[in-house]
């Protein structure tokens, strides 16, 4: 966040054409602006966590975790008993570790996909924010009620004779999907297998990438 | 911060420090930032954001939303198709956490709703070009 966005950000927010955004825009800039008046808060936390989340906070570390359980057999079970111990035990750049996870694997019979069906609730200590979809009405409502067809249109197609788990995030409980291995990365390093875990795959709406050609 | 640079790369790009800009503008950020600062602060529980939250999320999909967002609702048209798995047209989430933070603030006493009115016609009342002083 530097002055150049700040600039750039109010010639967009006064735009008249769009009255509700700079309303929203200006709303915001009134509230940050009393609460650092009034000693509640500092700006300077707010830039930390903003970058914090930005740059540092991400799906890399769900990757990190899934390819090591690929790796370790021993750690996938520690995983799936225990998986904020489990996460402890690699020293990754996470935030709020007080919610417990809750990791759930799939299997050639199985498929889980995760959502929030009363508003955001995500691993975000695992994976940073949720994407765009993730938050939006019609993912949230449907994706209970016909997991399949919701999976289709994301481009997951599944065997009939998949049971697909849907998994209801909340306050008090987030889930992470532990994707099946792909087929092919057998004699890939722990480093590789990171990168074939993407963060789609990780809320169960995409399997894992198959690995590149060598 | 208003284009998606990263949205060429598609979902299933591999692993980043993080899979999308998550703000298309800056005072998205700014709000999410006061929340989790004044949260990690201690000035109030997560599950009570949280239920302001959801009470916000629910209150416009009840008054918006709830027939385009759910697929077993009676359609309005005939062959009306499903709405598409992401798109939530009209849904703006972070002006929903926006409202919420507001009313939590409100209710803890940090900040009347009066004070914000205020302040924020105080700002829309700048004249134009205010934040691009002459040299």
């Amino acid at each position: 966040m530097n002055e150049h966005d700040h600039d750039d950000q109010h010639d967009h927010a006064h735009e008249p054409s769009d009255p509700e955004a700079a309303r929203l825009a200006l709303r915001a800039e009134a509230l940050e602006a009393l609460l650092v008046e009034r000693g509640v808060v500092r700006r300077e936390s707010i830039d930390a966590i903003v970058a914090r989340y930005e740059n540092e906070i991400g799906p890399l570390n769900g990757a990190k975790l899934v390819a090591r359980a690929w790796s370790d057999p021993e750690f996938k079970r520690r995983l799936l008993a225990d998986a904020r111990a489990a996460i402890a035990e690699l020293s990754l750049p996470v935030g709020d570790t007080a919610t417990p996870i809750v990791v759930v694997e799939n299997t050639p019979g199985v498929h889980n996909v995760v959502v929030c069906t009363l508003c955001s609730c995500y691993p975000s200590s695992l994976l940073g924010l949720p994407p765009r979809w993730y938050k939006s009405p019609p993912y949230r409502a449907r994706v209970v009620r016909e997991p399949r067809a919701v999976l289709r249109e994301l481009g997951l197609e599944l065997p009939e004779t998949t049971e697909v788990r849907v998994w209801d995030s909340s306050a008090e409980l987030r889930y992470l999907v532990l994707p099946e291995r792909p087929l092919g990365s057998e004699e890939a390093s722990e480093a590789e297998l990171v990168e074939l875990v993407s963060r789609d795959s990780l809320i169960g709406v995409a399997p894992a990438g198959a690995p590149r050609e060598r | 911060m208003s284009a998606d640079p990263l949205g060429a790369l598609g979902p299933k790009a591999p692993p980043r420090k993080n899979g999308e800009l998550q703000f298309d503008e800056l005072w998205e950020s700014r709000v999410f930032g006061l929340t989790m600062s004044l949260h990690e602060a201690g000035a109030f529980a997560w599950g009570e954001f949280q239920a302001e939250l959801i009470a916000s999320i629910g209150a416009w999909e009840r008054e918006y939303g709830a027939s385009e967002a759910r697929s077993d609702a009676r359609p309005r048209g005939a062959g009306r198709a499903a709405p598409s798995p992401t798109s939530g047209a009209g849904f703006h989430y972070w002006a929903r956490w926006l409202e919420a933070f507001e009313r939590l603030a409100a209710r803890k006493g940090l900040l009347e709703s009066t004070a914000l009115d205020a302040r924020a016609a105080e700002l829309a009342a700048r004249p134009a070009g205010w934040d691009h002083p002459k040299r």
